[in-house]
């Protein structure tokens, strides 16, 4: 008799699935890597930090940041950090009209409403931060 | 039986995402590209310098990089279970990427508090 069999506890079948699964379909390789945009929102946050302490510290500290982040290594990543961060604003923006469902009266406002209420605030907070910091 | 924390958690997610999604681009574009490239002129920096020291100003930021790190928390922990198949490890995984949260909205508090 086969040793591992034991009587009432039959093996379960369970397909071992690759570390890597999610690289074998685009659909899949698309979710973790908006998941993924996360990594870099929490990198982009450290460094509003950071440059805000450069800035407190006055503006030879602020100078020297600056000439930091125009080398040109620095800059490619931070462009690569963009593209990142406007595939999570991308992403997000377009899953909002399926997880906000917003009521006027008893009547249902339209996905498309909605969506594009997400957008139009994306653009004003865009124009409002660039203003803020450019134009003022 | 116990309340469930989703919902609390599932808040400063969504918050995180929001925030960023709005606000996250146009920081970066202008902050850590067109201005060090002289794209762009950028503020005088006396302005710039009174601005992130206006409390409103790091109250806002400190709101926005801890909602940033519970945004990242949440994604990087299901990451974890659905990328890596970590669900057996739980409460390791929700206690470590929350803890970090928490460290990073506890240090940007203690930063932000000191500038000014």
């Amino acid at each position: 008799m086969n040793p591992k069999y034991r009587p009432y506890y039959p093996r379960w079948y369970r397909k071992r699935i690759p570390i890597f699964w999610w690289l074998q379909k685009r659909s899949h390789a698309a979710f973790i890597g908006r998941e993924l945009t996360a990594v870099f929102v929490a990198y982009a946050a450290i460094m509003l930090v950071v440059l805000v302490l450069a800035m407190d510290r006055g503006q030879a500290a602020f100078a020297e940041m600056m000439d930091w982040l125009g080398t040109p290594a620095v800059v490619a990543a931070h462009v690569l950090v963009l593209c990142i961060l406007l595939f999570h604003t991308i992403t997000w923006l377009n899953l909002a009209p399926m997880a906000i469902v917003v009521k006027l009266g008893d009547r249902k406002v339209p996905a498309a409403a909605v969506l594009i209420g997400h957008y139009a605030a994306w653009v004003a907070c865009t124009g409002g931060v660039a203003w803020l910091l450019i134009w003022r | 039986m116990r309340r469930s924390r989703e919902p609390i958690i599932w808040a400063l997610f969504g918050g995180g995402g929001m925030a960023s999604a709005f606000f996250m681009p146009v920081l970066i574009l202008v902050l850590f590209i067109a201005m060090p490239l002289g794209w762009v002129q950028g503020a005088p920096f006396a302005e710039l310098q009174a601005l992130v020291r206006h409390p409103l100003t790091r109250l806002g930021l400190f709101v926005f990089i801890s909602l940033c790190w519970f945004h990242w928390a949440h994604r990087f922990r299901y990451t974890l279970y659905d990328g890596l198949q970590l669900s057996h490890l739980n409460e390791l995984v929700a206690v470590i990427t929350y803890g970090i949260a928490i460290a990073g909205t506890v240090v940007g508090a203690v930063l932000l508090w000191g500038v000014g």
